[in-house]
């Protein structure tokens, strides 16, 4: 098998588990997980292509990979601090139950 | 394929199935600590040492922590008593599932037009952290501007959302 296939198959893998996470789970937590494997399966793709790609000299795909985990970085923090002020305002992190923007 | 990598995905997948299907929150975040670094070992073993270290350092060191200290100031920890999954789980499933044969299916035929699919392995990289470096402070010195501008504007963001109010405030 082409190693890169196998990479790809392992990324492909990953973002199904994160979107299975995201779309099940009731915990904001657990889905804001399920966002976080699906962004690294997407830089493992990038990594792979990088490294099996024509020019790997011309840094490309690593370049789109250390801005991504940076941006991943951001929509965690953000994210996270969403969830512990929605918990502190409805004393709960249960996704069904949030119906209303409302404070 | 080599067998150290079939190790780090059989590592990997594992950490991030058990991520998604544990019942207690803590757990969780801890198979996803493992999950990153199966990936983290994953971009080493694709020569791309600057990649896997940051992410150790990004996702272990600094992403779970938050993610622990989130759950544990949530009190996120506690199994719920009506299931730890929403309304209709088999639907996400059913998503899931189809994203995944098609992202399979597009991959297993495409594997003539893939790169290095004449069968010559490609030759490793010879990228330092140097090269690295230097493109970071020269061709790509604007987007690396605009993400710091971004960490300062979500890390204060993440501060003000998530800040205490006075009470009588609200």
């Amino acid at each position: 098998m082409n190693p890169l296939t196998g990479y790809l198959l392992v990324a492909a893998l990953l973002f199904a588990i994160g979107l299975a996470g995201a779309l099940t789970r009731r915990n904001a937590i657990l889905v804001l997980i399920g966002i976080e494997l699906m962004l690294n399966a997407a830089n493992l793709n990038l990594i792979a292509f990088w490294r099996y790609g024509p020019h790997p000299e011309a840094l490309t795909g690593m370049m789109f990979a250390i801005f991504s985990i940076a941006v991943a970085a951001a929509e965690a923090a953000v994210g996270l601090g969403l969830v512990i002020q929605i918990h502190r305002h409805t004393h709960t992190t249960d996704l069904d139950t949030m119906n209303r923007m409302k404070g | 394929m080599s067998f150290v990598f079939y190790l780090i995905a059989a590592l990997s997948v594992a950490g991030a199935l058990a991520a998604v299907l544990l019942k207690n929150t803590v757990h969780c975040a801890l198979a996803l600590t493992v999950a990153f670094a199966g990936l983290a070992l994953m971009f080493l073993e694709l020569d791309a040492q600057f990649a896997g270290f940051a992410q150790i350092l990004i996702y272990i060191g600094a992403v779970a922590i938050l993610v622990v200290f989130a759950i544990l100031l949530t009190r996120g920890s506690e199994t719920p008593k009506d299931g730890v999954y929403s309304g209709k789980p088999l639907v996400g499933l059913a998503v899931a599932a189809g994203v995944f044969a098609v992202l399979g299916w597009a991959v297993l035929h495409s594997t003539a037009a893939l790169p290095g699919a004449g069968g010559t392995p490609a030759a490793k990289p010879q990228v330092t952290v140097m090269d690295i470096g230097n493109a970071l402070m020269g061709r790509y010195v604007l987007p690396l501007e605009i993400v710091a501008l971004l960490l300062t504007a979500a890390l204060i963001g993440a501060v003000i959302v998530a800040m205490h109010e006075k009470e009588g405030a609200r």
